[in-house]
């Protein structure tokens, strides 16, 4: 269009300034020598990203944190993987509703979720915390597996499929020799996001702390609700540069198309 | 595929939901519809009738009500801006809008509190330039609340209408305005219509993300409740499971309806038919 409305170009530059302003200013405040967070800063310093490490509850839980997205991926792949295959290969009574079923997870509000996964599985069937955090982070991640390894199947031709089978190759290892390296990257992609998803996760994870067991997010949760120094800032600055190069390494798998798609 | 192997390659993820999402969710319905043995309404008369739940209430379909109307209000122009940019372009502003959806709530509530705060940025520019003497207080505030879901779901608005308005032939506008329509109509004749699916769909999930956000009303509300952190204290703070189960079935049914009325809305403004 040849009568661009600047109006609307400036418009667009202040919601950008409104979306990431903070995250930069989160940056900004995390060189700020003194143990308040405060503008303009008062100097330059670099000791908050030291003291990150320096807390113990900070590394404790970012190794949770980790062991549980990862080990919950690896069961959600287990669950999620044969289930997004059947789905997407046969026709059979109930499939809409047992796709709708298997997606289902992400229309629960996550604290409710998390409230019922307390009040049962901890609570009646006497299951540890730290497997009740995996069984949480689990559910919640079977959606996201199920719905991108199911697309990457849906643009799967079953038709190479069919001529292993007919060479004489089993199911199963057509399975894995022929099926799964040619949806390779959209698991990787489906394993990425649900990390991100389980390693962001607070409404789950907040009734699931208990003494010596709490994830990053609820750590660092109690932490802001209690003291206001630049730590907080700096391991903000860490996390998110870590969520870049998780964002990159989808866009590469899947195209930014997999985000606007509803 | 025989259709038993199809049933046996469902069964242990069903067997996994059922057992940990279905049956929880159920047996806490259920518990709610129960006092000592008998049938009874009574913990759900007993949260509608009192002042202080209705409040409660209230401040959360508020918050959540506001939230979604000032996402729509900028999300709406800002994606037909970013829809009908250049390709790379358009790349680098969806990326923009995605980085922040895809980091830690607990950051992006954060950030506000250092925005916010009463050495926060806004308090300290408005008194270094003499505007304010005191410094004002923003957070932990309602507005607060609103500002920070506003922050934390325009993404989600931004890119389903982006990717709703994609799809738009802009030959069609392009028409109208050769045919004379201004800008303005032709924008408000073509786009709004054919974008109004998208709309109620990003509604929807501005609007219960809302309803059901923890995180941000937990750092940025202060000592106002919404419905999440009243779910949470009741579980957690006071121990008061019946409560905490009427709260979270009243969660999810106000969840589903929102969400079933909006879909009829958007089958039936749906200009495909």
């Amino acid at each position: 269009m040849q009568n661009k409305s600047y109006g609307l170009t400036l418009f667009t530059f202040l919601v950008y300034l409104f979306l990431l302003g903070p995250l930069i200013l989160i940056a900004i405040a995390s060189f700020e020598p003194s143990t308040v967070l405060k503008f303009p800063l008062t100097g330059f310093s670099l000791k908050w990203y030291k003291n990150v490490f320096e807390v113990g509850l900070f590394m404790s839980t970012f190794k949770t944190s980790v062991i549980v997205s990862l080990l919950g991926n690896f069961l959600a792949l287990l669950l999620g993987v044969p289930a997004a295959y059947a789905l997407s290969r046969g026709s059979f009574r109930g499939k809409n509703t047992l796709n709708a079923i298997f997606l289902s997870p992400v229309l629960i509000p996550g604290i409710v979720l998390g409230f019922t996964l307390l009040k049962f599985i901890i609570i009646s069937l006497h299951i540890p915390i730290y497997a009740a955090l995996l069984i949480g982070h689990t559910v919640i991640m079977l959606p996201f597996i199920i719905r991108v390894i199911g697309s990457s199947l849906s643009n799967f031709d079953f038709a190479i499929e069919e001529a292993s089978l007919s060479l004489g190759s089993s199911r199963l290892a057509t399975f894995f020799k022929v099926v799964l390296p040619n949806i390779r990257s959209g698991i990787i992609a489906a394993v990425l996001i649900a990390f991100l998803e389980s390693f962001n996760n607070v409404d789950i994870s907040i009734f699931m702390s208990g003494p010596g067991i709490s994830t990053l997010p609820i750590q660092m949760l109690t932490y802001v609700q209690n003291y206001f120094d630049p730590t907080i800032a700096a391991l903000s600055v860490m996390l998110m540069i870590f969520t870049a190069v998780i964002m990159f390494l989808i866009e590469r798998l899947l195209g930014l198309s997999y985000f606007t798609k509803r | 595929m025989k259709k038993r192997y199809l049933y046996m390659l469902l069964m242990p993820g069903l067997l996994f939901l059922t057992l940990f999402m279905i049956f929880p969710l159920a047996a806490t319905v259920g518990s709610t519809l129960f006092q000592n043995g008998q049938f009874t309404f009574s913990h759900y008369t007993q949260f509608l009738t009192d002042a202080y739940f209705l409040e409660i209430l209230g401040t959360t379909l508020l918050v959540s009500f506001m939230t979604t109307i000032i996402c729509v209000a900028i999300g709406f122009p800002v994606a037909y801006y970013i829809s009908k940019l250049p390709p790379r372009g358009k790349s680098i502003l969806l990326a923009l809008a995605i980085f922040p959806l895809l980091t830690s709530s607990v950051v992006r509530s954060f950030s506000w509190m250092i925005v916010l705060g009463k050495n926060g940025l806004i308090n300290n520019a408005l008194m270094g330039i003499g505007l304010i003497q005191e410094p004002l207080s923003i957070l932990y505030t309602p507005t607060a609340m609103i500002i920070g879901l506003v922050h934390l779901f325009l993404p989600l608005i931004l890119i389903t209408l982006v990717g709703v308005m994609e799809n738009i032939n802009h030959d069609l506008v392009e028409a109208a305005q050769s045919l004379g329509a201004s800008r303005f109509s032709a924008f408000r004749k073509i786009v709004v219509p054919l974008s109004i699916p998208g709309l109620i769909i990003g509604s929807i999930l501005v609007f219960v993300g809302s309803l059901t956000a923890y995180t941000t009303p937990a750092l940025l509300g202060g000592k106002q409740r919404v419905i999440s952190t009243f779910l949470y204290q009741n579980a957690i703070t006071l121990n008061d499971w019946n409560a905490a189960s009427a709260i979270a079935t009243m969660m999810m049914i106000i969840t589903f309806v929102v969400i079933a009325i909006m879909n009829k809305a958007a089958a039936k403004f749906n200009p495909k038919g």
